[in-house]
């Protein structure tokens, strides 16, 4: 195995633990990052509505039970909606709001990309035809003019 | 002019329209029950809006449509709502008196846990229909902001009497189900 392989593999190890310990034994701040509360529509962990006290009493419980963090959003979404989720699903309607940023991001990019190759393009023709930096003829003529009145 | 200008002109525009539209169907969703509060104060009888929803203390569904030549008083509640606990024994005491007359008293519970839901019903003894919407769908629709409210539907399902917001009075339930009675 190459030095890079390894170092990819240790990198990805790094990552991934603590995103396995946190599925497997979440904590309840945690979950109160990641959902809302349903009246007040803050995230859970902002929130001291009597809904959101019990929603706490709800998850220390599952916490307790040894349940993983996706078996609890998962009661807690079959509650009260996806709406509960602070982010949306990544599958569904909700998938669209991870793909539209992306989408414009990219729109954007080729808008760019698009309008700077049409600016090179103008800029090579000028320079071609030996247009850029000559006067044009009236100017030249009252400049010449000018100087020429300068030196007498 | 270049070809791709008007075609980023065109995306641009259709984009802005699209944003537009968006808004302005947020606009109207959100305002659509507070609109129903104004035309009942303004004397108009709005139809209610329909829902179907699962019992909370039976099996199946209950839709208010179903319920037409009755005249309905819609209870939004919640279990961890402190009023909707002195409301609920006056609204069984009322649902009692009146079931006789072709009334039905339907409790909507909704952002609430659905064995919380249950356990209220069961700890206040409550036998009239009740439905559950956890997610809390039909708040909007109804311009409900807080709990309890409750609005009168009448037999043909008419919005007709002022929503109350807050706990009811026995006296109030008693009047506002005679003046729903004779729409």
């Amino acid at each position: 195995m190459s030095i890079r392989r390894f170092a990819l593999l240790l990198l990805a190890l790094v990552f991934a633990a603590p995103a396995a310990a946190s599925e497997l034994h979440p904590t309840l701040p945690e979950l109160e990052h990641e959902v809302m509360c349903p009246t007040c529509h803050t995230l859970l962990e902002l929130s001291h509505a009597p809904v959101a006290e019990r929603m706490r009493v709800f998850i220390r419980a599952r916490i307790a039970r040894g349940e993983t963090k996706s078996e609890i959003t998962s009661q807690l979404v079959s509650e009260f909606g996806e709406g509960v989720l602070a982010a949306p699903p990544t599958r569904g309607f909700g998938l669209l709001a991870w793909l539209l940023p992306i989408a414009g991001l990219l729109a954007a990019a080729a808008v760019v990309a698009i309008v700077a190759r049409h600016w090179r393009r103008l800029a090579v023709r000028d320079d071609a035809s030996g247009a850029h930096g000559r006067l044009a003829p009236a100017l030249e003529r009252a400049l010449d003019e000018e100087l020429a009145r300068y030196d007498a | 002019m270049t070809w791709w200008r008007p075609a980023v002109q065109g995306i641009a525009v259709t984009l802005i329209a699209v944003l537009l539209v968006l808004l302005a169907w947020r606009l109207i969703d959100d305002g659509r029950g507070n609109g129903l509060a104004k035309a009942v104060a303004a004397g108009r009888t709005p139809v209610a809006p329909d829902f179907r929803l699962p019992r909370l203390d039976a099996a199946g569904t209950l839709g208010l449509s179903s319920l037409r030549g009755k005249v309905v008083l819609l209870n939004f509640w919640a279990s961890w709502c402190v009023p909707c606990k002195q409301e609920a024994p006056r609204l069984e005491a009322a649902w009692r008196r009146w079931r006789a007359h072709g009334v039905v008293v339907v409790g909507l519970d909704a952002q609430d846990f659905r064995t919380d839901a249950g356990r209220f019903l069961q700890r206040h003894g409550i036998t009239y229909p009740n439905v559950h919407d956890g997610p809390g769908d039909v708040l909007g629709r109804y311009g409900v902001s807080g709990f309890p409210e409750t609005w009168f539907v009448s037999r043909s399902g008419k919005l007709v009497v002022e929503h109350v917001d807050g706990p009811l009075t026995s006296g109030q339930i008693d009047r506002d189900l005679r003046r729903a009675s004779r729409e």
